[in-house]
């Protein structure tokens, strides 16, 4: 018996926007834009949408804030804020409110202004006693240290995180909306400036500007939108920690259980996925990704990068936008990989499309390595 | 229960305990009374098993660098310091630095003992190469 959630519901409009630097706009804007856009991909507006999701950075009350701004008096509404993994859950709770028939129209919505705002990665503000007095540089400390552990446990080197960095950028240049497109070699990645060792800059995902927005309804409903439908088959969750001081193993992520159960609902593998879209806040996310959720074995990552295995003309394409590390990276990047692995399967990529892409999967990360939320989204022909 | 919610919360809770005895002095981390781990950040309730019976006791001071990084920080910010996970040997991890070497020169494995320093008009929990060296 399939599971009651997989293919009820689909995803019928995404948009970005104001990726990259978007000055002179408040988070607030970007958020609207994003909004407005993806309800008109769908043919929809604002007034249709019954359903609201997001969370912020800024807005502590983001769906309220945000159904002031856009008018919506949603039936359900959702801030629940698990970092950037945020969205990619959005999508489960969502499913399940539609399933059940407490909203009809779904809008998930995410926009940041911090690189025009603030220069650099804004984080909330919370009482922080035992690592804050430390004075570790945040999140990058915290991902240099897993990075650190697996190199010490697996024998992962700085080169095969540098491949990470690379195949990004390589597919980044085949996206118009790709914040940095200029070459990037592994050399440049391994000269570029030590931030936490072992990571460099050029390990460490950007700071942009942007926003995004899906529209998700019942699946019998789908066929009725000007685009093909992307229909949510899985979507698990899993966290086991907040700050990384609690990450019980720092070279296994809670991927591995969101990605189980993700896997488990859609009734599907990893050989059955055509492209992935990776939450790639820093290198050696990637890496631990294609582990924990079985694309390679646990300790062979930085092999398998190394072996092209996930740039252009790879295997396993990964991060076909060019990822948190070369199209953007507002703050909580989860929604990217949602809006890209719907225009993957929809087959809008251009230059950088899959070849008949059926199945996408996204992986939101939140947190210092800590919220995994994994989906499996696909094509009709996956019904 | 409500009674017993009210009995957990009738003495200082285990953060300011926990500064208290650290500045005067003395380290102390929780055990549990239902499972007999030790556990740290202080807490009210086991993560572990979920029991409420936590006690303090005074840990060995011994540990094991689990993860370490090196922060680059320019050197009018205060320069390069070192951040370490540091595995103590009753169990738990807990972030801190390893001082008295150079920051590129903590390693993984390596044995460390407690130290408190001065930080800030309160007491800071750092670690040191122990006897022994490198593991």
């Amino acid at each position: 018996m399939s599971h009651p959630l997989r293919g009820s519901t689909a995803i019928v409009g995404v948009s970005t926007a104001g990726l990259g630097a978007c000055p002179g706009h408040s988070e607030m804007d970007i958020i609207a834009s994003a909004a407005h856009q993806a309800l008109a991909d769908a043919g929809l507006k604002t007034t249709d949408v019954d359903g609201l999701f997001s969370c912020s950075t800024v807005y502590s009350l983001a769906t309220l804030s945000i159904g002031e701004y856009l008018g919506i008096k949603p039936k359900y509404s959702d801030s629940n804020q698990v970092g950037g993994s945020s969205f990619v859950g959005h999508m489960l709770t969502a499913a399940m409110a539609i399933q059940n028939g407490l909203c009809e129209t779904a809008l998930i919505v995410y926009g940041s202004n911090q690189r025009s705002a603030a220069g650099k990665l804004v984080t909330m503000s919370e009482p922080d006693l035992y690592e804050a007095p430390y004075q570790p540089k945040q999140p990058p400390s915290s991902y240099a240290m897993v990075a650190a552990r697996h190199m010490h446990e697996f024998g992962t080197t700085r080169e095969q995180l540098a491949h990470v960095a690379v195949a990004a950028r390589n597919w980044a240049k085949m996206n118009p909306e790709a914040f940095m497109r200029d070459d990037l070699t592994i050399e440049d990645v391994l000269n570029s400036r030590m931030v936490s060792d072992p990571l460099s800059v050029r390990d460490c995902c950007l700071v942009t500007d942007g926003g995004g927005a899906i529209v998700m309804v019942a699946a019998d409903r789908a066929k009725d939108f000007p685009h093909k439908p992307a229909h949510v088959l899985g979507v698990g969750m899993a966290h086991y920690h907040r700050n990384i001081s609690g990450m019980p193993d720092f070279t296994v992520s809670a991927a591995a259980d969101s990605g189980e159960r993700a896997f488990a609902m859609s009734g599907m593998t990893p050989a059955d996925v055509d492209v992935l879209e990776l939450y790639d806040a820093f290198t050696i996310n990637t890496i631990m990704f294609l582990e924990d959720l079985g694309f390679c074995k646990k300790g062979e990552g930085g092999a398998f990068v190394a072996d092209g295995n996930i740039g252009p003309g790879g295997g396993t394409p990964v991060n076909t936008n060019g990822g948190g590390l070369s199209c953007c990276h507002p703050g909580m990047y989860g929604m990217f990989t949602i809006v890209e692995a719907v225009r993957q399967l929809r087959g809008n990529c251009g230059e950088r499309q899959i070849k008949d892409a059926e199945v996408a999967l996204c992986q939101g990360n939140g947190g210092r390595f800590s919220s995994q939320i994994t989906a499996l989204i696909g094509t009709e022909s996956t019904l | 229960m409500s009674q017993d919610a009210q009995a957990m919360l009738a003495t200082p809770g285990p953060d300011l305990v926990y500064r208290e005895a650290l500045d005067a002095g003395n380290f102390q981390i929780q055990q549990c009374g239902g499972c007999d781990q030790h556990i740290f950040f202080p807490r009210m309730v086991c993560p572990k098993c979920g029991s409420n019976e936590l006690a303090w006791v005074k840990p060995s001071g011994l540990g094991a660098v689990y993860s370490t990084t090196v922060v680059r920080r320019k050197p009018e910010r205060g320069g390069d310091i070192n951040v370490a996970i540091i595995e103590l040997d009753e169990g738990p991890r807990m972030m801190s630095r390893v001082e008295g070497i150079a920051p590129t020169e903590v390693k993984i494995g390596m044995r460390v003992s407690v130290k408190l320093i001065d930080q800030n008009d309160t007491k800071l929990v750092v670690f040191e190469a122990a006897e022994g060296g490198a593991a």
